[in-house]
């Protein structure tokens, strides 16, 4: 929560109407993503209840379990699950195209797929539920006494591998609509409230004749916009008690089957709002330009997915109970290595985001009133002149400049260049100059004069930071090198007997 | 007027709440009052006994809380999966957290006294027989659904935990038992502190019944025994978490509880909380009793929403969530701070630097939205 978000949030409480906190969108939202909007039975740590899915907004599927005590209906229920996602990042899997990694000799072509399978959820206890599916499911025994259909561990790998990755910002193969939405708008109301997807859409998409705040408290109401899941409302959980005893007590097939039908009519009602909110969510994120890195981030989703498609083939042992403690710090590295640099291409694509760094004083905004293009200065080898050329920015009155000289800063209209502040003036109106010393970036050049576009003109208004998203990530030893200190490289996880036999009640 | 001062301070307060049985404390109360310390609305609410739900619904607010049927069932079967057979379960659970040699314990099911279930009733037994175990060393018995008492802003708390268990290791413990999961050893956390949160509630209480019988509070662990449902089965799994920073911080939190008397006595003299009198009397009596409201309210009281809205209308910061609520210091309403950014109103001193950071981030929101 940053002052610009404050503001924001504060001029969304007087005008009734969401704000928008960027200008671009900040995540990859495919042609075809997967939704998937499921209910639990209350009071279980994960007993699926219902669930609508699909990549068609006219026509999700209903997936029900009439009796959710019963263990052989949640496996069927997995297994209806399983049949269309599965088929889903089957449906991925087809063309690739090649990239490139490492660098030097280390350089080595691979290849990924074009596509990569992306599940929406509602909010972030969606998220939470397919972890807990994906660990109910995953480790099962497919022989044996406690056999289950074989959809059944694949689907719990690809569920845990998607909410492994959810953790990860730059990640967009799981996301949570509430979340979604609310990193690109702010409201009118408290964090917590905007976490009710219903109330949350009220604001940024009032109905007509509504303003936001309104509709917002209307849409809290559960018997008109019952919850988003998985929980359900406890007054809904009434009627579905009654039905499920009498479902119970039918006295023949034909009575068990009609109760049947009505258990699917009223589980279905419950989730086809949510269903078309989420929808609605992805017409209007859709409507917002993409931001410049988003298609990076999205390919690295790619490779990340064709790596784990490849494995599954290849190896396919499920994911531990529990992380062991090397793999525990390759991700918690990995994971502060996406956050900065995800926060890092967040502010480059839009100067919306780029204006909190501004604020804080990690970034200014400058014009370019003098340029030296000629300028050399000694190099490393003694006797030697490097290419050096400054410029020097001139901030408005009541810009902050929190950066010292000597700082490495960059700008996200050329990122190639490395610049660094040589001096910092503040002038008598209250704006400040800064002279900034160019290193780099002038295709290839090592002497005057500069390729058109590569050194900034005269009256170019240019923002500069100390955010660098291309900073290389902290390297950690390859995972078969874990030294003996460390305990020497990880087992994969062996799925015991207790695994398969664990009950589900 | 001294005919009030001279009167019983108890008196006040179920005057307040009318004819209708008190609500009693209980643990979670005890909690949600200390969540928000500074909430006196709260405070006479809870120390009058009145049904805040009933209240709420008075008031135009339908209580949106309710318990599924499901939930309840689960819960059930869950306790009674842990008592069955003497306690069986939970004495494997102690017997593999405390590792200590616990063949056999007896249990004595204090849910009622000879067929009297009052609670003054079942405390006087309790007393009795805590006296009893930490007087002779060897004594095993488990304590079933106990009571015991507190004193909360000048009120007694009657508490009931699910148990207390013997002396295992010279040690008391008391145990909870709660029906979320507990998955590859990890619980919901959420839920897990709300349950050590009432977990430290009984254990204060439980010290104080040691100091009332002169008997040593040392001898109560820190630690309590939370059991619930192992994965995803029903099969208990117990862990001992430790209380000491729940408890310090608790002891804080009643210590500066304003005593509800004294907050009830500032109410003016035809004030009412009885559910049965009109709308507009109770909204008028409300209304005097001032509320501290935050969007996380809204989880655990069942006054929230009407709360909200008078928040909404007096456009305090602090109904935005605490992210504005910290960037507006010292500035105690939203529509202050948007005449500060529209120029309308000049701040104060102590409001100045505040204003301006919103001032220049409201300018730069202005240029860069225009940028793109």
């Amino acid at each position: 929560m940053s002052v610009l978000s404050t503001v924001a949030a504060l001029t969304a409480s007087r005008t009734g109407r969401a704000e928008p906190l960027t200008t671009v969108r900040h995540q990859h939202l495919d042609e075809k993503p997967f939704v998937l909007v499921p209910l639990t039975l209350a009071g279980e740590a994960c007993a699926p209840l219902a669930a609508l899915v699909g990549t068609d907004p006219e026509r999700p599927t209903l997936l029900t379990v009439r009796q959710p005590r019963n263990r052989a209906e949640r496996f069927r229920f997995a297994e209806r699950l399983a049949a269309l996602l599965l088929a889903y990042i089957d449906g991925c899997r087809t063309e690739t195209e090649p990239y490139t990694v490492g660098r030097g000799r280390e350089k080595e072509e691979r290849l990924r797929f074009q596509r990569a399978p992306q599940l929406l959820v509602p909010n972030g206890e969606g998220i939470a539920y397919v972890r807990l599916l994906g660990r109910l499911t995953r480790l099962r025994a497919t022989e044996g006494p406690y056999a289950v259909d074989s959809s059944v561990p694949t689907l719990g790998k690809w569920l845990t591998w998607f909410a492994e990755l959810a953790e990860f910002p730059n990640s967009g193969v799981l996301l949570a609509m509430t979340r979604l939405l609310a990193a690109h708008w702010a409201t009118g109301q408290s964090p917590s409230e905007d976490s009710h997807l219903a109330s949350l859409l009220a604001w940024i998409d009032p109905p007509e004749g509504s303003d936001g705040a309104r509709a917002a408290r209307e849409a809290e109401d559960p018997a008109v916009w019952p919850p988003a899941g998985p929980s359900t409302d406890p007054v809904f959980d009434r009627t579905l008690h009654e039905l499920m005893t009498r479902y119970d007590d039918a006295s023949d097939d034909r009575g068990r089957e009609a109760v049947g039908r009505q258990i699917d009519r009223e589980l279905s009602g419950q989730m086809l709002p949510t269903w078309r909110l989420m929808w609605r969510g992805v017409e209007l994120l859709r409507d917002l330009p993409e931001g410049a890195h988003v298609p990076d981030r999205w390919a690295l989703d790619r490779r990340w997915f064709s790596e784990y498609a490849e494995y599954l083939d290849a190896d396919g042992r499920p994911q531990a109970r529990r992380d062991q403690a090397v793999r525990a710090a390759r991700r918690l590295a990995r994971l502060e290595d996406a956050v900065t640099r995800y926060e890092a291409e967040r502010a480059y694509d839009d100067p919306l985001v780029m204006a909190e760094y501004e604020l804080t004083g990690e970034a200014f905004t400058g014009t370019v009133t003098a340029r030296d293009e000629d300028r050399f200065v000694p190099g490393d080898r003694p006797g030697s002149q490097v290419w050096r050329p400054t410029i020097t920015l001139r901030t408005s009155t009541d810009t902050r400049v929190g950066l010292a000289v000597g700082t490495e800063v960059k700008s996200p209209a050329r990122p190639g260049q490395a610049a660094r502040i040589l001096e910092v003036r503040q002038e008598d109106d209250g704006g400040h100059t800064v002279v900034l010393q160019l290193k780099g970036g002038f295709a290839n050049k090592r002497k005057p004069p500069a390729p058109a576009g590569t050194l900034a003109e005269t009256g170019e208004e240019l923002t500069y930071t100390t955010l660098n998203p291309t900073a290389m990530p902290s390297a950690l030893p390859d995972e078969e090198n874990t030294p003996w200190t460390h305990g020497g490289p990880p087992q994969p996880y062996e799925p015991t007997d207790e695994d398969a036999e664990e009950t589900w009640e | 007027m001294p005919s009030q001062q001279s009167e019983p301070p108890d008196d006040r307060l179920a005057r307040l709440r009318g004819p209708q049985p008190p609500q009693p404390y209980t643990a979670r109360k005890i909690t949600a009052l200390t969540a928000n310390p500074a909430c006196a609305r709260r405070a006479v609410l809870d120390a009058a006994g009145v049904d805040k739900a009933l209240l709420a619904q008075q008031v135009g607010y339908e209580p949106r809380f309710g318990q599924s049927p499901f939930a309840l069932a689960r819960e059930q079967a869950f306790h009674g999966l842990v008592k069955w057979g003497g306690y069986a379960e939970l004495i494997r659970l102690l017997r593999e957290q405390l590792s200590v040699p616990v063949a056999e314990a007896h249990v004595t099911d204090l849910n009622e006294v000879g067929g009297n279930t009052a609670l003054h009733v079942r405390e006087r037994e309790t007393r009795r027989l805590i006296a009893h175990v930490a007087s002779g060393q060897d004594v095993r018995l488990i304590l079933d659904r106990p009571v015991l008492t507190l004193e909360v802003a000048g009120q007694t708390a009657y508490l009931e935990p699910d148990a207390i268990t013997h002396r295992i290791e010279g040690k008391f413990h008391v145990v909870l038992i709660r029906s979320f999961a507990a998955i590859d050893g990890q619980a919901n956390p959420t839920a897990v502190a709300e349950a050590a949160k009432q977990a430290a509630v009984y254990v204060l209480a439980l010290r104080r019944a040691f100091d009332t019988a002169g008997l040593p509070t040392e001898q109560i662990s820190h630690e309590f025994l939370l059991v619930c449902p192992k994965d995803f089965s029903n099969r208990p799994y117990g862990r001992l978490i430790d209380l000491r920073q729940e408890l310090d911080a608790l002891q804080f939190q009643l210590t500066r509880l304003r005593r509800a008397e004294d907050l009830a006595a500032q109410l003016p003299e035809t004030a009412t909380l009885d559910t049965t009198r009109s709308t507009d009397e109770l909204s008028a009596s409300i209304e005097a009793l001032d509320a501290s409201y935050t969007p996380s309210c809204l989880s655990f009281c069942e006054m929230a929403r009407y709360c909200r809205d008078e928040a909404d209308g007096c456009a305090s910061p602090a109904r935005l969530g605490n992210g504005v609520r910290n960037d507006l210091p010292g500035i105690d309403s939203t529509r202050t701070a948007l005449d500060y950014l529209d120029g309308v109103a000049a701040p104060g001193e102590a409001e100045t630097e505040a204003a301006d950071l919103l001032r220049a981030a409201a300018r730069l929101r202005r240029l860069r939205r225009g940028a793109a």
